[in-house]
C-alpha cells in the first residue's frame, strides 16, 4: 500500500486552485484564438480580444481571470493500492480549497442558500469520489461559477424521444440563455444512468481538453452535430452575434433505466478554469 | 455606431442620446450591489429610511468582486448577470437611478422603466474581471459590510468600457437566437 502525506494533498489543491483562477488552459486559449480569426463581426472579435487580453493581465498580476472564482468542484480517483495518511482526504481537500481561496485572493462565493451568510472561506468544495485499480491519487479542479451554472439544466426525457429529444433539449437551453452564461461556452452534456449522476457525468464531461475528439466515433458525430446546431444559432460572444456560441461539446453516454432518459446540460462560460494533479 | 465619453452622475441629456450598440466609456463614481445588496437597499426604502449613496443620477454596477490583494484598489472585477436584480430594477429607476451594469437579458419591466425614467443598460464583458479592474482607481465599502464580496462599494472609475445594451428607446443589442434553423 503507498501512502500519500495528507500535506502533499493540501498544497497540490491550494496550488490548483491559485492557479485554475489565473492562468487559462491553453485549450481555452487556442480555441478562443481561432475564433477570434474567423469572426467576421467587429464586436464579436473586441469581446474575444478582450478576453484574450484578460487572460495574459490575470497572468502577469495574479488576479482571478474572473472576480466570480467558482465553487471549488473536484473529481477525485483514489487508487485502491494508495491511503492518504495523516488526515481523512475531504478535509484535507476541503483545507487545501481554504489555503488556496485565502492566498490566492479569490472570491469565496459559498453561501447559506437561505440567510445567504457567507461561509468565509472557500468551503465545503463539492468533491466527488471515484475508486479506481493502480496507486495513484488523482485530483481535478473546475472553479464553477454561479452565472453559467445557474443556465444548467435536468431533465428526464422518454426513451422514444431519443437523439432528436436530447439535441432539441440542448439548443433550445442554449437559445433560452443566451447571453446570460457569458458565451462562447462550453456545453457538458450528460445522457443515461439516473437524476443525479447524468448531472454528475455531464460535468465531469466538461473536464476534457476542448480539442481532443471522443474515442467513440458514434459519440464524436453527435458533439459535433450539436456544436454546430448551437454555433448556427448565432447567440456569439458575450450575445452580442458572431459565429462561436460554443467553444466545445463534451457529450457522456452511460446506461439507464429502461423507463428512463435522463438528461443533463451543464453550461460552463469560456473562462473554463481547470486543473489536474497526480500524486 | 457611437462612441461617448460620460460622467457621473448622469443626466437625462446623457442618457437620452445613447442607442444600442453604442460605445461608452464611463468617468466618476458608481456604486457595487448584486442580489445581498438590492434587497436591503429596498427594505431601506420600504422602512422610509436613508440609502447609503444618492440614487439620483447613479449608475449601479452589478459586481463582487475579489479580494483587492496589496497594491491594488480592488481584486478582479467583471459583471454578474443582471436578471437577478430584475425585481429591484424598476423601483430603482422610479427613484433616480440612471444606469445598471451588468451582463445578460433584462425583463420586459426593467425595459419599459428605462423608456418611462430615461434609463440605460450597460454590458460590460463578463469574464474579463481582470482587465476591467484597471478602470476602477479606488474602491470603498460604505455600506453592508457584513456581506463581504455582495457589499456595497463606492468605486472611483475611468473611462469604465461598457456598451449600451438597452437604450431608454427601446433599442436591445443582443441577437435573437435563430431557432428555427435547427429543425
Amino acid at each position: 500500500m503507498r501512502e500519500i502525506q495528507g500535506k502533499a494533498v493540501v498544497e497540490a489543491v491550494a496550488g490548483m486552485c491559485m492557479r485554475g483562477n489565473t492562468e487559462l488552459p491553453g485549450d481555452v486559449r487556442r480555441k478562443l484564438e481561432r475564433a477570434m480569426a474567423e469572426e467576421d463581426s467587429p464586436s464579436a472579435v473586441e469581446v474575444l480580444r478582450q478576453l484574450l487580453e484578460n487572460a495574459d493581465l490575470a497572468h502577469d498580476t495574479k488576479l482571478p481571470l474572473c472576480q466570480d472564482c467558482g465553487l471549488a468542484v473536484l473529481f477525485v480517483e483514489v487508487g485502491d493500492d494508495c491511503k492518504v495518511v495523516g488526515g481523512n482526504l475531504r478535509d484535507l481537500i476541503n483545507e487545501g480549497v481554504r489555503k488556496g481561496y485565502a492566498d490566492g485572493y479569490l472570491r469565496k462565493s459559498a453561501c447559506d442558500p437561505f440567510s445567504r451568510a457567507n461561509t468565509g472561506d472557500g468551503t465545503p468544495a463539492i468533491i466527488h469520489f471515484d475508486l479506481v485499480p493502480g496507486d495513484k491519487l488523482k485530483i481535478a479542479y473546475m472553479a464553477k461559477g454561479g452565472g453559467a451554472e445557474n443556465m444548467s439544466r435536468v431533465t428526464m426525457l422518454a426513451p422514444a424521444q431519443g437523439w432528436e429529444g436530447v439535441k432539441k433539449f440542448v439548443v433550445e437551453r442554449v437559445a433560452e440563455a443566451g447571453p446570460n452564461p457569458c458565451p462562447p461556452t462550453i456545453i457538458g452534456v450528460g445522457i443515461g444512468g439516473t437524476f443525479e449522476h447524468a448531472a454528475k457525468i455531464a460535468k465531469r464531461g466538461l473536464l476534457r481538453e476542448l480539442d481532443d475528439v471522443h474515442s467513440d466515433p458514434d459519440v464524436a458525430a453527435m458533439e459535433k452535430e450539436l456544436e454546430e446546431a448551437i454555433n448556427a444559432l448565432g447567440i456569439g460572444p458575450m450575445g452580442l452575434g458572431g459565429k462561436t456560441t460554443v467553444l466545445g461539446v463534451k457529450i457522456t453516454i452511460e446506461p439507464c433505466h429502461l423507463a428512463s432518459l435522463p438528461l443533463a446540460v451543464n453550461v460552463q462560460c469560456h473562462s473554463q478554469r481547470h486543473e489536474e494533479i497526480i500524486l | 455606431m457611437g462612441e461617448y465619453k460620460l460622467n457621473t452622475p448622469l443626466r437625462d441629456e446623457d442618457i437620452e442620446q445613447l442607442k444600442a450598440g453604442d460605445v461608452v466609456f464611463l468617468t466618476g463614481v458608481i456604486y457595487s450591489a448584486r442580489d445581498a445588496a438590492h434587497k436591503k437597499l429596498v427594505e431601506l426604502l420600504d422602512a422610509g429610511k436613508e440609502l447609503p449613496f444618492e440614487l439620483e443620477g447613479s449608475a449601479i454596477y452589478y459586481v463582487g468582486p475579489s479580494p483587492a490583494p496589496p497594491g491594488r484598489p480592488i481584486g478582479s472585477a467583471g459583471p454578474t448577470t443582471s436578471y437577478r436584480m430584475d425585481t429591484y430594477a424598476p423601483r430603482l429607476h422610479s427613484l433616480g437611478m440612471k444606469a445598471s451594469i451588468g451582463k445578460g437579458k433584462r425583463s420586459d419591466e426593467v425595459k419599459a422603466a428605462m423608456e418611462k425614467y430615461k434609463g440605460v443598460y450597460f454590458g460590460a464583458t463578463g469574464g474579463a474581471g481582470a482587465l476591467l479592474s484597471n478602470s476602477i482607481v479606488e474602491s470603498t465599502v460604505i455600506a453592508f459590510e457584513e456581506l463581504g464580496p455582495e457589499a456595497v462599494r463606492e468605486m472611483k472609475v475611468k473611462d469604465f468600457p461598457l456598451l449600451v445594451i438597452n437604450d431608454c428607446h427601446g433599442g436591445e443589442l443582443y441577437v435573437k437566437p435563430r431557432l428555427d434553423t435547427t429543425g
